[in-house]
């Protein structure tokens, strides 16, 4: 592969040349992540309303449409604005992952005989972007079956959020919850090398202490995420909840 | 010992390689691993079978010249908590009738000049970049004329201990340089003769080593763990600390 000897756009400043470096594109990328991962940390708190009673669900469900920041905003422009920025978070997201994933693919060009020693290398950091892509072609069908109601299992346009929940995830749809626990273990995975990731992207990583400290809080956010979103599912299907 | 080589052969950069098995006998425990492969030269040489290509100067593991990857892993290090480079590994590592696999870094950035020895000029560019202090010649400052704090001192004197070998760059998934640009920046950056180009050198460096082929980082941490000069993996997040806030300022004026 030819090596460029000199910048390749050699008009640019060194400032804008850095701009488009791949550590801004990391930084673009845990910036938005954390952005992301924050977003499921108040999901998975909100879904465990349901352990309540289906008044206290469904009311925080009106109150994410409807109410947020009324008066300030009109009734259910919050949650347009909110949609918008998360939509760019996983836009810019996965833009940047493509475009390293792209580089990197330059980079190695050759692969070792024998294969490579990695002692460091997790299960989920080697996964990254192969989960990454399995996690957006789930995430699609989660909004087509939660927000849009497109795909209707166990549950119809006059349900109510909290008889979707019930519904989607009775015992007779046991691979409905199947599903979701691979959708939210895929999930789990790419937030426990994201969330390190990212911090050390960021320049948390200080030194050797820092470095355990951010991978132990990346497990505990995991796990706390994984336990989080399969309460509600298993608790339903086996009939803890009615 | 008798040990059985595999080793990769490649008679220039753009000839197709491939894995060569060679028969060694007589090999001590006590060789390192570039006297080992002194010695099937040697054999080779008397059956007039081309030497293999590999690079190497100090063998005292200091000047960053050897390397090659060994049973995949750069530098033949393993599981050890040793840090090595390839010349200070010995053949006591090995057992009678081992069978090993010994390729080059493979990486875009080195092209394979042949068999063993890569191109790692890229390397050389990445420091013109920017990992230097502009001085003026003349007679040497005192040598404590310019007061450095002592951990700030240890930080640089840690970093500047990168001999440039590119063994990160052959443990990397994604082939990234980071953990040797970084090594560069975090020695300058932690001493006061560094602070006038700080926040230029790290955006120079960071553009030259994407320009030149490298990957990016993806935090795994298999450079820190290959590095024979043990490179600490933390040297990348002062990377990206002095980057991001690098680009919160302009350059200043150009001249032109």
């Amino acid at each position: 592969m030819p090596v460029a000897t000199t910048s390749a756009t050699p008009s640019l400043s060194v400032h804008q040349r850095a701009l488009r470096s791949n550590v801004v594109k990391k930084a673009i990328m845990a910036v938005t992540g954390l952005v992301l991962i924050t977003f499921l940390l108040f999901h998975m708190f909100g879904n465990l309303k349901m352990f309540v009673d289906a008044e206290a669900y469904n009311h925080y469900a009106s109150w994410l449409h409807d109410d947020i920041l009324y008066p300030i905003l009109p009734h259910g422009w919050f949650i347009w604005i909110f949609r918008v920025v998360l939509l760019a978070c996983l836009v810019g997201h996965v833009y940047c992952a493509a475009s390293l994933w792209r580089a990197a693919r330059h980079a190695r060009s050759s692969k070792y005989v024998h294969a490579a020693h990695r002692p460091e290398q997790t299960y989920a950091a080697r996964t990254m972007r192969v989960g990454g892509v399995i996690l957006l072609l789930l995430v699609i069908f989660h909004l087509l079956m939660f927000t849009t109601r497109s795909v209707q299992i166990g549950f119809d346009s006059a349900s109510t959020p909290y008889e979707m929940m019930i519904g989607a995830f009775s015992l007779e749809n046991w691979w409905v919850v199947l599903i979701y626990a691979i959708f939210v273990g895929v999930v789990c995975m790419h937030v426990r090398h994201g969330f390190w990731s990212a911090f050390t992207t960021l320049g948390a990583n200080v030194g050797p202490n820092a470095r355990i400290a951010l991978n132990c809080l990346a497990y505990f956010v995991a796990v706390l995420l994984f336990v989080g979103f399969m309460l509600p599912p298993v608790a339903i299907m086996f009939g803890m909840v009615n | 010992m008798k040990i059985t080589l595999r080793i990769w052969r490649q008679a220039n950069k753009d000839a197709q390689g491939k894995m060569q098995t060679y028969q060694l006998d007589n090999v001590s425990e006590e060789m390192s691993f570039l006297e080992m492969l002194d010695l099937l030269n040697e054999q080779l040489t008397d059956q007039d079978v081309e030497p293999v290509a590999f690079d190497h100067d100090c063998r005292e593991g200091i000047c960053g010249m050897c390397g090659v990857v060994i049973n995949g892993a750069p530098h033949g290090r393993y599981n050890s908590p040793v840090a090595t480079t390839t010349c200070q590994l010995h053949m006591r590592n090995f057992k009678d009738g081992d069978v090993i696999d010994i390729e080059p870094w493979r990486a875009g950035a080195f092209p394979v000049i042949k068999d063993l020895a890569v191109d790692r000029s890229a390397f050389d560019r990445i420091i013109q970049a920017g990992g230097y202090i502009s001085v003026n010649t003349g007679s040497a400052p005192d040598a404590h004329s310019t007061p450095a704090p002592k951990r700030e001192a240890d930080k640089a004197f840690d970093a500047a201990t990168c001999i440039g070998c590119g063994a990160c760059v052959a443990a990397c998934p994604n082939s990234s340089g980071m953990l040797f640009t970084s090594a560069k920046i975090a020695h300058l950056a932690n001493l006061p003769q560094g602070q006038p180009e700080r926040r230029l050198r790290v955006k120079a460096m960071v553009a030259a080593h994407d320009e030149n082929g490298f990957g990016g980082c993806t935090n795994v941490g298999e450079c820190a763990a290959v590095c024979p000069k043990s490179i600490p993996l933390e040297s990348i997040g002062q990377l990206n600390r002095d980057l991001i806030a690098s680009l919160f300022r302009g350059d200043g004026r150009t001249i032109s």
